[in-house]
């Protein structure tokens, strides 16, 4: 069996919000020093997906694959430490800028370039742009199913199952392979790799490969091939002020509270 | 791309719950109306289920020009690729220069699928969707609602989820008039790649949370599934629902359809309070639309603070079984 893991370097959603800084003009977000780059937080809960899948079944490759800057590398090694086989690199500046669509493009060519595979997964949505449309793309790309939002991923023979999240409960999906499967936080704490894992790390087989390697037309990837277009981003201005209600008791302080509720009409 | 060419109207898919339209049904529909004011087009509505004729009255009273009613077995519960069908196949008729659904279990897996199917652009969890200069915009929140982006459609149709409660639906209109178009289903393709073998709700009582006044939710802070007895207790004298963050659902402290976040529900209550929650942002933007917020933390620098109106810093154990009674002894002097 060959699963293949998409995922995505980020900057670590988790950092403080004070060292967030958006530059306006080149509509990015600034990495800023110090800040972490991380695996998306969903594509690890991803690949934690597929060494279960492995734990179970036994013989099953684990591939992971991303579209990024070199700096990916880092995100890739992080999931071979977990337990993945092998990592294979999508960078090219012809990339660059892309939007949900151009990403699902090139991941889904670049699935047809590793050929052979059962299952795909990925997270339910990149934790820095929040769309959650790439890994439905490869699938309708790729033409073959794709169940969203997995709490839990079982693979029996060509079938796979899916417990996916919904709004007031879950539901229990099957499919045959081969399919694309994304995953929600649900499904638990991704392994951490051990010290010992995280050096065979980085002896494990990393290709990159280039928009020329994938045989790709320029002017389906990156900003080139992107469907939507960023008009402007910006962070919104906070004009809150959180009034601190003191007391010299726990009892005071409640009491205080109601009072202040009560004087606005909240309660 | 120009929305007043050829491709002009919005389709939107409108979900029903029980029979009835659910509330965001509507509130596309208002969008849908101002919309086709740019685009000089028909508002079609489309809606899954059998024996649904008087609720499409109800979808033209609220804005819709046309309802097409997709009536058939294999069609009342969701299955992606039955209702792609349906829906690819309403738009090749109607050619809308726009396609709205809402940011539901529903929508946000469904709309990806058509916008890949149409090989055009796709914008998710939008606050709005307008047309500036005859191209469809779109604003929405991303860096887990740290940032705001204001996005162009490159492509017709423009393919949008919306996000619950940002816009408001419009007055109902019972003299308005439109058409009902019953779909020919048995002409629309039945294969289905995937097989639903099981479901499992969890707990009506917080299907509440969305259209909950008052919300009490619970996180990190109350250090485990205990602390959320308290958080019931005062939920129950407010006549609140009870909701959590997200790592509160992950340690399993409660059910994760309590959770309250980016990627669970979007709440918007008069009356927020948040009990040991840090504020990280994705928890923020499911919560930042609540009119008041009050938070209970012990760390004084919690990011909750800069969104709460109130703030109180100390051990909840400490201070809410005080608020649970003062709350109490109000209701009584109020009966």
């Amino acid at each position: 069996m060959h699963i293949i893991v998409c995922i995505k370097q980020i900057m670590d959603p988790e950092s403080a919000a004070s060292g967030f800084r958006i530059d306006e003009s080149a509509k990015k977000a600034v990495v800023a020093d110090g800040t972490p780059l991380v695996v998306s937080p969903f594509d690890a809960q991803a690949t934690e997906a597929a060494l279960r899948i492995r734990d179970e079944i036994g013989d099953c490759k684990i591939t992971i694959l991303s579209m990024g800057p070199d700096s990916a590398r880092e995100a890739i090694k992080q999931c071979l430490a977990m337990g993945a086989d092998e990592g294979v690199l999508l960078c090219d500046p012809a990339f660059e800028g892309a939007d949900s669509y151009s990403t699902a493009f090139v991941l889904a060519e670049a699935t047809r370039k590793i050929g052979d595979y059962d299952l795909i997964l990925t997270g339910r949505q990149a934790a820095d742009t929040d769309f959650g449309v790439v890994g439905i793309g490869i699938g309708e790309l790729l033409g073959i199913p794709v169940v969203t939002i997995a709490k839990e991923v079982l693979v029996h023979g060509r079938t796979v199952r899916v417990e996916r999240v919904l709004q007031d409960g879950f539901e229990t999906v099957e499919t045959a392979l081969p399919a694309v499967v994304t995953v929600s936080n649900e499904l638990g704490e991704p392994r951490y790799p051990k010290l010992k894992q995280l050096l065979q790390a980085a002896r494990k087989r990393m290709t990159v490969w280039s928009a020329v390697d994938l045989g790709v037309d320029v002017a389906n990837v990156g900003s080139t091939g992107a469907r939507l277009e960023i008009e402007k981003l910006f962070v919104p201005e906070r004009t809150n002020r959180c009034e601190f209600i003191d007391g010299e008791s726990p009892q005071q302080v409640a009491a205080q509270l109601v009072g202040r509720l009560r004087e606005l009409n909240v309660l | 791309m120009s929305v007043t060419g050829k491709d002009s109207g919005v389709v939107v898919l409108t979900e029903v719950e029980q029979r009835k339209p659910t509330r965001l049904a509507y509130e596309l529909l208002s969008v849908a109306r101002q919309l086709s004011k740019e685009s000089h087009g028909l508002v079609c509505a489309v809606m899954f289920g059998s024996n649904l004729q008087d609720v499409a009255q109800e979808l033209i009273f609220q804005g819709a020009d046309r309802v097409y009613l997709a009536d058939g077995e294999s069609l009342a519960e969701y299955q992606e690729d039955r209702w792609l069908s349906v829906l690819a196949e309403v738009v090749q008729e109607v050619r809308p220069a726009v396609v709205l659904c809402g940011q539901t279990s529903i929508g946000s897996d469904l709309a990806p699928r058509l916008a890949f199917r149409l090989k055009t652009a796709i914008a998710t969890d939008c606050e709005n969707l307008r047309i500036q200069s005859g191209k469809a915009m779109a604003t929405r929140s991303c860096y887990g609602g740290k940032a705001r982006a204001v996005v162009s459609f490159r492509q017709v149709p423009a393919v949008a989820t919306i996000r619950p409660k940002c816009q408001n639906p419009l007055k109902r209109e019972p003299e308005r008039n439109g058409e009902v178009i019953a779909l020919r289903v048995d002409s629309i393709s039945s294969v289905a790649r995937t097989v639903r073998v099981g479901r499992r709700s969890e707990g009506a009582g917080d299907a509440g949370l969305e259209n909950a006044e008052v919300v009490v939710a619970g996180g990190r802070g109350l250090n485990g599934a205990e602390g959320f007895r308290l958080l019931e207790e005062l939920a129950s004298v407010l006549g609140a629902a009870l909701g959590a963050s997200r790592v509160a659902c992950d340690l399993g402290w409660c059910s994760t359809t309590r959770q309250i976040g980016l990627t669970g529900k979007i709440v918007t209550p008069d009356l927020y309070i948040a009990v040991g929650i840090s504020g990280a942002s994705q928890h923020m933007a499911g919560c930042g639309g609540a009119k008041t917020i009050v938070a209970i933390n012990t760390d004084p620098n919690a990011n909750i603070f800069k969104a709460a109106r109130f703030g109180v810093v100390a051990d909840f154990k400490q201070v809410v079984p005080f608020l649970i009674e003062d709350l109490r002894q109000l209701r009584r002097s109020e009966v």
